[in-house]
């Protein structure tokens, strides 16, 4: 599965390579607004239009915090093929989780404590899928409370990814330059014995506040 | 000593000159720096920048300069487009202005197809993209859309690939020195902004429209284009024409430098927003710094052409 702690020399370069091409495509530039560049373990949560997503915010993380960072990500869909599996398994660095109630093998929350065990920082897209509405979040899936309640040291941080859904929509194969923001905003705090549904409205409304004014036509 | 060896020379003493100066106010002057020294440093880092790309692109000549240019066009497109109304049907057309329009554009400089670059875009691509656009079927907000992707791959292709086109200008006894003439207008344009920002706020007193940008008055208009107008005559030697029509230019240039930047304010107000972009930290975008240069390159190249070939 790809998690051991540190990174290959092959992952380490495709993590340099995607940050770089995600650049200069997007020009991206963090806007640490709450928090910020650090060396404490920690758990990203963003909002998820797009492949590229996690790119974005990897592109935004230093060297060395990036080595440590990886993303989750549905294993029903990296699995589905050589390509992909590939790519999952041997140039990034995934965590990849079972997302199918019925048929899983293994609990996916067990999957990314060990990740974190091991010292890494997770990137999670709470909303468990690309978000193709006029929404602008989805409902939370419960994973990131579930983190958060076994393993309560570890910093929450809401990062709100501006425009990749207009650079990489779903289905598209090559991107279209458009400047794009990550703006990385101050930790959750979770007090224990927090009621779950309260928490996971309270973060979601973190992230929310971290989304600037929407200028796409989409949404009129 | 070269034409060019002695521009870059001065520019540099300058600069030079520029940021000791700035260096000795900071020091001097409370902490934290008041938002005018701040932008005053921000400006002069730019500016070395800005200089350091030219250099490096004059010593690769004509290539290195069209390349230069061509991403000036990309990084400006980019921040033009950031800020339009965009939908998913508008991928294909927004993607081929870049990948498509912007080199072949730089490429017909390249091979200096007067006949072809002067109308590749406005004619051609006029007329494909809304084609392509309405191929793809969605019909919502369709005069928006296709008069903001006009509007942008002219302000920041078509118009700003004439700096480059400079250099294709045959004119008599001024062969194979187009560079310098490129430099002369990079040189009077940049420098009249930031005589216009001093002369603003120096005697600033009445606002030209105050509404678009408050930071634009009369006193500064006027100083600037003046003094830019003195400074484009001392650099004559640089080009074909005498001192007189130097500074003509020079302050024809300047005169479209400043419509550039209040179009551009224009633009950004209404999109809400106080940079195009995020090129440099804390400096802005791309277009905040080529605005002035967008609007002087095209009027300016044909000025020449039509006078002086």
């Amino acid at each position: 599965m790809g998690t051991s702690h540190a990174p290959t020399l092959m992952q380490r370069i495709a993590g340099r390579c995607l940050a770089g091409l995600a650049w200069a495509v997007t020009g991206v530039r963090p806007i640490w607004d709450g928090c910020g560049p650090g060396q404490r373990q920690r758990i990203y949560y963003a909002n998820h239009t797009s492949h590229g997503d996690f790119i974005l915010i990897f592109a935004c993380l230093r060297a060395k915090e990036r080595e440590r960072t990886a993303a989750v990500a549905g294993a029903d869909y990296w699995h589905a093929g050589p390509i992909r599996r590939f790519v999952a398994d041997h140039l990034l660095r995934t965590v990849l989780v079972e997302r199918n109630w019925v048929e899983r093998s293994q609990d996916p929350i067990s999957t990314m404590l060990a990740a974190l065990d091991q010292g890494q920082s997770l990137i999670l897209f709470p909303e468990g899928t690309r978000n193709m509405t006029d929404e602008r979040l989805l409902r939370f899936k419960s994973g990131l409370f579930n983190l958060v309640a076994a393993r309560p040291d570890i910093e929450l941080i809401p990062c709100w990814i501006e425009n990749m859904a207009r650079v990489m929509p779903k289905g598209a194969v090559l991107p279209v330059p458009f400047l794009c923001r990550v703006v990385f905003g101050p930790p959750l705090v979770y007090t224990p014995d927090e009621d779950r549904k309260v928490f996971l409205q309270k973060a979601r409304d973190a992230l929310l506040r971290l989304a600037p004014f929407e200028t796409d036509l989409q949404d009129e | 000593m070269s034409e060019t060896t002695r521009l870059f020379l001065g520019l540099a003493v300058v600069l030079t000159s520029a940021s000791a100066i700035a260096a000795f106010l900071s020091w001097r002057s409370p902490k934290p720096l008041s938002s005018t020294l701040q932008n005053l440093n921000v400006r002069i880092k730019a500016w070395w920048i800005m200089i350091a790309a030219i250099s490096i692109a004059f010593l690769f000549g004509q290539g290195g300069v069209i390349l230069l240019f061509a991403f000036v066009s990309f990084a400006a497109l980019r921040e033009y487009a950031t800020l339009t109304n965009t939908r998913h049907a508008d991928r294909w057309t927004l993607l081929s202005m870049f990948i498509v329009i912007i080199p072949v554009q730089y490429y017909l400089i390249w091979i200096d197809w007067y006949g072809l670059y002067s109308i590749f875009i406005p004619v051609y691509c006029f007329l494909a993209m809304p084609a392509l656009t309405a191929l793809r079927g969605d019909t919502q907000h369709f005069l928006e859309r296709v008069s903001e992707q006009q509007w942008g791959i002219m302000l920041s292709v078509y118009c700003i690939s004439h700096v480059p086109a400079l250099m294709t200008l045959p004119i008599p006894a001024y062969q194979s020195r187009g560079l310098l003439l490129i430099a002369f207008l990079i040189v009077t344009v940049q420098g009249s902004d930031v005589l216009q920002y001093i002369f603003g706020k120096l005697f600033g007193k009445h606002r030209i429209s105050p509404k678009v940008s408050p930071s634009k008055t009369w006193e500064g208009l006027v100083g600037g284009i003046l003094s830019a107008a003195a400074l484009g005559a001392a650099l004559y030697w640089l080009t074909p024409f005498s001192p007189f029509e130097a500074g003509a230019l020079a302050g024809l240039a300047c005169i479209m430098g400043f419509l550039g930047g209040l179009v551009a304010s224009a633009i950004k107000r209404d999109r809400g927003v106080k940079d195009w972009g995020h090129m440099i930290e804390g400096h802005g975008g791309m277009m905040d710094r080529a605005d002035s240069l967008v609007f002087a390159a095209p009027v300016f190249f044909h000025v020449v052409r039509y006078a002086w070939t």
